[in-house]
């Protein structure tokens, strides 16, 4: 147990999920996690987010590579595994006829704890999300956020080494995912059990994520902090919309001041320090080489903007469409000058 | 992972049990059909003469233990296709991802279905004492074990019509053309004497017709096939839908 200490608490190699023969669900993606981190696996719906998970968890068989778990194969050795693990999976995966208490007492017996484990532990996760109060009132009076919570709950019932979140707010107001954001963040530091979570929702991975992994079409794109993802593409960015953006990209590479371009469409994303002052010049450029720019809009990077750099496209179903909240600010910036 | 884990066994059980309590409407729809089966029809055929009935015995008497076989027979199969309930509801996952083996979780629905079958069973029985039928204590014995192997094989039945269905939409039609018609020829009703030859040999290809016929030699005291023929035929349909239940539970996927 003592070399657990030195080596990742997950560890995965070219782990790769085909369906029916065809369709590349995951497509030989490895990274390594360590003990104690929030890590987050962020893309869009269909990205192979939850393929993943489900091959982690031993659910599903993975078409070739491999997984270790706290030091045990995911194929050589699913039943240690899985006792190594707690999951949350994306739909609701309660009985909504029994109580609190007894969805709880289900998972410990499950789990094989004995009788003291289970009367000690289930009033314990109960209190750390806040949901002592409600033990004995049946599932299906719960609110959807009571659910996560108590689903979250039930997934430390066995002291596991890494919990699983997979799309933990999915489908919850904003307040809501808030106060399931503080909770995710108190049961890794209390419970000191690290987190693996998937979500789609860039904020999200933001504010709780140690590193995260960006999923797009079955592959690992890149992965590293929030920050240092952000600060990749420049610490500040100037994004902006124009006509015949090629010849017009070749020209502002030139500059020393640009610290990275990149095109897509007819979107460019040009990053650098002090991106408001170098507006002008990019204007001027642009009548230089004779485009029009229609929009034009600075800002510090976002995961959407990393996103968007590292794959060339928009996570589908994010929530302001960027092209307008740019044209908005085009519009602010034109009546101020 | 230890192939049977008694835990496991016991706790999906008792959520069985606790669910059907818990479920008022369902116990009700459950055992209020079978009173109407054996009442309406009791009193309504009473008068009739069936050849095959002996004499001494009322219509009634006849019918109670079709009606407990059918009341048997339809929750259990219920029980074992409420699989698939659980999987429409997410319930599954938690239970597939669990590191318990997928006989345990088979074995420990088998039991819950078969409890709870059972028990409307007996309510099916007491409604039938408060109608006069006079029912054999000392066959009540056998009667549950005939109970207990009829529902057994039952709930197998579920678990591999459940395999085979993605969602419920299906599950009307088996019963409609697979439940209902082998709970009509079974002697459940109506003596099997009266048949013309070629229905008579579909109802004794009919494994529930043993079900049925040793019941009613366990609980009125008369039959038509050998009672041990009852008992070997009911076990070894038990045998082939558990194992046959199982297997196939154990190759879905979450």
């Amino acid at each position: 147990m003592m070399r657990l200490d030195n080596i990742a608490l997950i560890h995965v190699e070219n782990l790769t999920k085909v369906f029916e023969g065809s369709f590349v669900a995951v497509d030989r993606v490895s990274f390594d996690i360590q003990r104690g981190e929030i890590f987050g696996l962020l893309g869009p719906n269909g990205a192979g987010k939850t393929t993943t998970v489900k091959m982690l968890s031993t659910l599903l068989k993975p078409t070739s590579g491999t997984a270790e778990i706290a030091g045990h194969g995911i194929i050589d050795d699913p039943d240690a595994v899985r006792r190594s693990i707690g999951i949350v999976f994306q739909d609701p995966a309660l009985d909504d006829e029994l109580t609190a208490h007894e969805n709880l007492d289900f998972h410990a017996r499950m789990y094989n704890l004995n009788r003291q484990q289970r009367s000690e532990r289930v009033g314990y996760v109960l209190k750390l999300v806040g949901l002592h109060d409600r033990a004995d009132l049946r599932v299906k009076k719960y609110s959807s956020g009571m659910k996560r919570r108590l689903e979250m709950a039930r997934g430390l019932m066995h002291y596991p080494k890494v919990l699983f979140l997979d799309e933990p707010t999915l489908g919850l107001d904003a307040q809501t995912r808030r106060s399931i954001w503080d909770y995710v963040a108190r049961l890794n530091k209390e419970e000191d059990v690290t987190v693996f979570l998937t979500t789609h929702y860039m904020e999200e991975a933001d504010f709780l994520c140690s590193r995260v992994a960006i999923m797009d079409h079955g592959r690992l794109v890149v992965l590293d902090r929030p920050e240092d993802l952000k600060s990749s593409i420049g610490s500040d960015l100037i994004t902006l919309e124009c006509s015949d953006s090629g010849r017009f990209a070749e020209r502002l590479r030139k500059e020393d001041w640009v610290e990275n371009l990149k095109l897509h469409a007819e979107t460019m994303i040009i990053g650098t320090k002090h991106s408001a002052e170098r507006i002008p010049e990019v204007v001027n450029i642009a009548r230089d080489v004779g485009v029009r720019v229609t929009s034009i809009e600075t800002r510090k990077p976002t995961l959407e903007d990393v996103f968007l750099y590292y794959t060339g496209s928009k996570m589908r179903d994010s929530e302001p469409n960027t092209v307008d909240r740019m044209k908005t600010t085009y519009r602010q910036w034109a009546r101020r000058s | 992972m230890a192939l049977i884990s008694g835990q496991a066994i016991y706790v999906i059980w008792l959520r069985d049990v606790k669910r059907f309590i818990r479920a008022r409407s369902r116990l009700i729809g459950n055992i209020v059909q079978p009173f109407f089966f054996l009442s309406i029809l009791g009193f309504g055929l009473g008068t009739a003469i069936f050849p095959g009935i002996p004499s001494g015995y009322r219509f009634i008497d006849f019918l109670t233990p079709g009606i407990v076989a059918m009341t048997v027979l339809f929750s259990s199969v219920f029980s074992g296709v409420s699989v698939l309930w659980d999987k429409q509801f997410g319930f599954l996952q938690e239970v597939l991802v669990a590191p318990v083996s997928r006989l345990s979780i088979v074995i420990g629905r088998t039991f819950g279905g078969t409890t709870t079958a059972v028990m409307q069973g007996f309510v099916i029985l007491a409604i039938a004492l408060a109608l006069d039928v006079k029912i054999s204590l000392i066959g009540l014995a056998s009667g549950i074990l005939f109970m207990l192997l009829l529902a057994f094989a039952a709930v197998g039945f579920g678990l591999v019509v459940a395999s085979q269905m993605e969602d419920f939409h299906g599950f009307q039609l088996i019963m409609n053309l697979i439940i209902f018609p082998l709970f009509f020829l079974s002697s459940a009703v109506f003596p099997l004497e009266g048949l013309p030859d070629w229905l008579k040999t579909i109802a004794y290809l009919n494994p529930l017709t043993y079900g049925v016929d040793g019941l009613r030699y366990s609980l009125i005291g008369f039959s038509s096939i050998p009672v041990l023929v009852d008992l070997a035929v009911l076990l070894a349909l038990c045998a082939v839908m558990i194992s046959l239940g199982s297997y196939l539970f154990s190759k879905s996927e979450a």
